[in-house]
């Protein structure tokens, strides 16, 4: 008989702010222990929260980014309990109204979409290092504080491939894309808890176990791999699966469950009184929707108009700044052109950029003077050979295309008249190659066009060229 | 509403304070006296009316991200019960 | 000198005709004599207090003086103050030097008073007599054998029996205005937000307000004009213009003649204060008061606040959930007490929670954990949230009728040491005409207007719409004008 895992995901993603998500502490990661914890971190007597406006921005970014709604109003609430990691005995974090509500993001190149619940904004704990100081545990507070974004996911996962290229995916889109996380996992920068149940198809929910803190893809995959075989192989011997919080130890590969904590889940959540209610306007949500750079999926989407070759596309969105360059080339230039542009980008372009290492927004060719040199191409004023000799140019720090164009005399040649005589002085001068080609080598043809363009000193206009050519070979 | 033994024994587990059996037993009598107060309160009608938690219908004020705060580890540790190692001690922590 | 206002005081600074080292020692020298009976003070450490008072005698020599340089001021011990400890009159904290100080006292550092000393209070401000510190109750200058009311009851004492001329409390259900009432002093909460309460030790986060102690209602104007403003690093500090509360003191009332310079002022007198549990003797006092603020031109306005009744079942759902959980932090973990034998962790946390906080905190404690739990939070919090805007509504209502709302701060005068132990309720329902007023934020004082039963001062509540609080000290200035209830000095002071 078969059976069907139901998985959900909730990620803690710390924020890349300076300062904590209440007090001005750094949170720069591996500070020596209590260096960067201040009176409120350590929740001294009469202390007071004050929150971070930068914490609360790059949420609003995470929300516009998954297409989720931002609560304009969103409250911080307490959850109280106790735990030497817990300066306060309560975490501020969002209960009843977070700050952003539902989105999605894709899997499997945009076939699988996983529904987001909610984010919302919380301070992290510190650290209880475990190692034997006489038997007892050491308490350091430099994390105590840090700002996190918890992201809930709906349990639309049903393998553990899939909850994997899910945390991938927001990953890639918090540390790539929207940048509000360093992505560091080591340092606990992106930490993923999964809610795992599983169900006979068709049936309704089984009981979830909930597998904390796992800090990589790999820890990620084999807990749910685990957990799951457990839990089958529990229900199949006629056993029940009992809600927990659950551990995987990466050393044996297995998930067990916490001593448990019967009042564990009474945190008697109530808005935090120290705290106003967070109101975002939506001139804020605006400004910050502007500044948000498109997202590489936006930018894709837009490749698809320009009609090029897949493989090209691909090419040209492999990355935030090679598509932005791309795109900004191609905005503004005549459709006919940007096949010739893409060519450019791809061929010329990178070659400079790999000489120096470079990335695409540091190309030393801006998008206009490319569009315009491959404008001046295509309107017969210079030969794509001379092209290359102007490009150069530009690339060693010349800005004008025509400027460089007249300076060196690389106008193209595309007086009929002067072609005319010089395709007359070829074919005179080249009699065994004509008698070829009248016979039908193809091939001979090439070198005659050769022979012009040598005698043109590569100024000639190809096209024209072998329009004057074959007119005359013909006639 | 009064609360049972069991009742106090649990919340005084919640809030982690130590309670006997006999301390138990007066907390649930002066907590239930309290409660008896309380429990007017939940008889009036409030259909309609929202929470108030703050006098002033004020918003949060967010301040700019900027870290001002040094290091005074020592100071703050000085009146610590027990550190070691720059870090707090406490029984171990077992999970 | 001892009885001098503080703008006399001020003044003698400022002219030399005493230091402040002088006038630091004459109270330090009160305290010596009469601390040891009257227990209002905790912690008094003379040699930091000259100190301070020598800066203070330097900064006046320069020419640098603000109204308060010089002036001795006592603190309530639940004010953080670097380098002094405090206590909170909890044996929870009775190791704790603080290593910062609250925004309060940082504003009467740079005022330049002197730090006299803090003052002892009911433990982590629960209560209303100072009988629950873990120092021991305060007595009642008035009557040794008689509470000074609280939780403020040692700033009341201190100012009452002439050992301090002033003094910072805080007030979460009347704790500044109810002590006043019962040492004949004057007391006020300011609006909710005008004082920060950065490192003033949260008792409920939504109703705690710090506020002045004094002999007048001029003193408390000039003490709230260096503790008021914004602040920062409170949240819900109110970023508003800086005001100077003594700027109506001598102004009348609505362009009221000198002989009666009240004339205009609208008093509301609410008809659910005055009924059943008022000891006639505080309702004859009130009475009489009220009778004098018409002579001076007010005139009494019958008005009703009818959910009045609600305020203390609300006011004990509230206050303690929001205490039980800014109290969490006291753990043993990163100051403070903790038990000196323990098992586990677990152990550590119920031994250390047990030992070092007292039984009317952890009643409180309790309750408030239990209101806030799994199934409750509706029917109680959320409902005594509910109930609290139908309160302040009141209000509203109130102040379309009216200028200010007066009556009776306590319904008795103060009672003995201990009479109330065995009964926490009956205690609590004493906050009855107070605890409005914290509930809806608004701006509250307590002056001494008569003397009832035993000799025992009587206080004469005033409410005043929010941010009225220049408003409020001016008639109550013009009140003492008239009267000299402020002016009495308990015998054997």
């Amino acid at each position: 008989m078969e059976w069907e895992t139901v998985i959900g995901l909730e990620i803690h993603v710390q924020l890349s702010t300076k300062s904590k998500m209440f007090s001005r502490a750094s949170t720069q990661f591996g500070a020596t222990p209590n260096t960067q914890a201040c009176a409120v971190d350590i929740a001294l007597p009469g202390v007071l929260p004050v929150a971070n406006k930068g914490a609360v921005e790059r949420a609003i970014r995470f929300g516009l980014a998954v297409g989720g709604t931002i609560n304009q109003r969103s409250v911080f609430a307490r959850k109280n309990y106790f735990y030497p990691d817990l300066p306060k005995g309560y975490q501020i974090s969002q209960f009843e109204l977070p700050i952003v509500q539902g989105g999605a993001v894709t899997i499997r190149d945009g076939k699988k979409t996983i529904r987001l619940t909610r984010a919302h904004l919380e301070e992290d704990a510190g650290k209880s290092l475990h190692e034997d100081f006489h038997g007892m545990s050491g308490i350091d507070l430099n994390r105590a504080g840090t700002p996190l974004l918890e992201i809930v996911s709906e349990p639309d996962m049903r393998s553990s491939e899939e909850a994997v290229a899910y945390a991938r995916a927001m990953y890639d889109l918090v540390v790539k894309e929207i940048e509000i996380c360093d992505g560091n996992m080591q340092e606990g920068s992106f930490r993923c808890d999964a809610n795992v149940s599983v169900r006979r198809p068709g049936a309704s929910l089984g009981t979830r176990r909930e597998i904390k803190n796992l800090n990589s893809f790999r820890f990620l995959q084999q807990a749910i791999d685990f957990e799951v075989k457990w839990q089958i192989g529990t229900l199949e011997d006629g056993g029940t699966i009992h809600q927990a919080t659950v551990l995987f130890n990466p050393d044996t590969g297995e998930t067990r469950a916490m001593r448990s904590k019967e009042d564990a889940h009474d945190y008697r959540y109530f808005p935090d009184p120290d705290l106003l209610p967070l109101e975002v306007s939506k001139q804020w949500i605006e400004q910050i929707r502007k500044s948000m750079p498109e997202s590489l999926r936006g930018q894709q989407q837009k490749f698809k108009d320009f009609r090029l070759p897949d493989y090209q596309a691909h090419q040209l969105t492999a990355n935030r700044e090679t598509a932005t360059f791309a795109l900004s080339t191609f905005t503004g230039a005549p459709a006919a052109e940007v096949p010739m542009l893409a060519n450019w980008i791809v061929g010329p372009v990178k070659a400079r950029l790999n000489e120096e290492n470079l990335d695409y927004s540091r190309s030393r060719v801006s998008p206009e003077q490319l569009r315009k040199l491959i404008g001046r191409v295509v309107d017969g004023t210079v030969s794509e050979k001379s092209a290359i000799e102007v490009f150069d140019a530009m690339w060693k720090g010349e800005k004008d295309p025509d400027t460089i164009i007249e300076k060196r005399g690389l106008n193209q040649i595309s007086d009929s008249g002067a072609l005319e005589a010089i395709v007359d002085q070829v074919i005179a001068a080249n009699p065994k190659s004509v008698e070829e080609y009248r016979s039908g080598k193809d091939k001979a043809f090439n070198a005659l066009v050769g022979q012009a363009m040598k005698a043109t000193r590569g100024k000639g206009n190809p096209a024209q060229i072998n329009e004057i050519l074959r007119k005359k070979l013909a006639g | 509403m009064s609360l049972s033994l069991e009742e106090v024994k649990r919340i005084a587990h919640l809030a982690r304070i130590e309670i006997s059996e006999a301390e138990a037993l007066q907390t649930q009598g002066q907590l239930n006296d309290i409660f008896r107060l309380i429990e007017s309160m939940r008889a009036v009608d409030t259909e309609g009316i929202a929470p108030m938690s703050h006098a002033q219908d004020l918003m949060l004020r967010l301040r700019e991200d900027a870290v001002t705060e040094s290091d005074q580890h020592r100071l703050f540790q000085s009146v610590a019960p027990q550190v070691e190692g720059g870090l707090y001690l406490v029984p171990k922590v077992i999970e | 000198m001892i009885n001098a206002g503080l703008k006399e005081l001020s003044a003698a600074l400022a002219t030399k005709r005493i230091s402040s080292v002088e006038l630091t020692g004459l109270f330090l020298d009160r305290i010596g004599k009469l601390n040891g009976e009257l227990n209002a003070f905790i912690t008094v450490d003379p040699d930091k207090s000259l100190s301070l008072a020598a800066d203070a005698d330097a900064r006046i020599a320069r020419g640098d003086r603000a109204p308060l340089t010089g002036i001795p001021v006592a603190h309530k011990d639940i004010f953080c103050t670097k380098g002094w400890l405090t206590t909170c009159g909890s044996r929870m904290l009775a190791n704790f030097t603080s290593p910062y100080s609250a925004h309060v006292i940082e504003r009467f550092g740079a005022a330049g008073a002197v730090i006299l000393g803090k003052t002892n209070m009911d433990e982590f401000a629960m209560g209303s007599s100072t009988e629950t510190s873990f120092y021991g109750p305060v007595r009642n200058p008035w009557d040794r054998a008689f509470v000074p009311g609280g939780s403020s009851g040692g700033s009341a004492c201190a100012v009452a029996a002439r050992l301090a001329p002033a003094a910072t409390a805080t007030d979460t259900g009347g704790s500044i205005r109810q002590p006043a009432a019962l040492t004949g002093i004057t007391g006020l909460k300011p609006t909710y937000g005008v004082v920060s309460r950065h490192g003033m030790v949260a008792f409920a986060s939504s109703l705690d307000q710090g506020g002045p102690m004094g002999r007048s209602a001029e003193d408390a104007a000039m003490l709230l004009n260096v503790m008021a403003g914004f602040d920062e690093r409170d949240s819900t500090s109110l970023e508003r213009e800086a005001e100077d509360y003594t700027r109506d003191l001598d102004r009348p009332w609505e362009g009221a003649g000198a002989g009666k310079p009240l004339q205009g002022l609208r008093i509301g007198i609410p008809k659910e204060h005055f009924g059943e549990g008022l000891s006639s003797d505080v309702a004859q006092a009130i009475d009489a008061a009220l009778a004098q603020f018409e002579k001076i031109g007010a005139k009494r306005v019958q008005i009703s606040l009818p959910n009045s009744g609600l305020s203390v079942p609300a006011y004990y759902v509230i206050a303690p959930a929001e205490a039980s959980s800014n109290l969490s932090r006291f753990d043993g973990v990163r100051y403070g007490y903790r038990a000196p034998e323990y098992g586990d962790l677990l152990d550590m946390y119920c031994k250390t929670r047990s030992q070092g906080f007292g039984a009317e905190v952890k009643r409180r404690i309790l309750i408030g954990t239990y209101v806030l739990s799994h199934g409750y939070y509706d029917a109680y919090y959320l409902k005594a949230q509910r109930i609290r805007r139908l309160i302040a509504q009141d209000f509203v209502a109130a102040f379309k009728r009216c200028d200010v709302v007066m009556g009776p701060t306590s319904p008795t005068v103060a009672f003995r040491i201990g009479a109330m132990a065995s009964d926490p309720v009956q205690m609590y329902l004493n906050d009855i005409y107070t605890i409005p007023a914290n509930l809806a934020g608004l701006p509250a004082m307590s002056i001494p207007c008569g003397f009832g039963d035993n000799e025992l001062p009587v206080g004469l509540h005033i409410v005043g719409n929010y941010f009225s609080e220049a408003r409020m000290l001016a008639l109550a200035h013009q009140y003492q004008r008239a009267t000299d209830w402020h002016m009495r000095v308990p015998a054997g002071a």
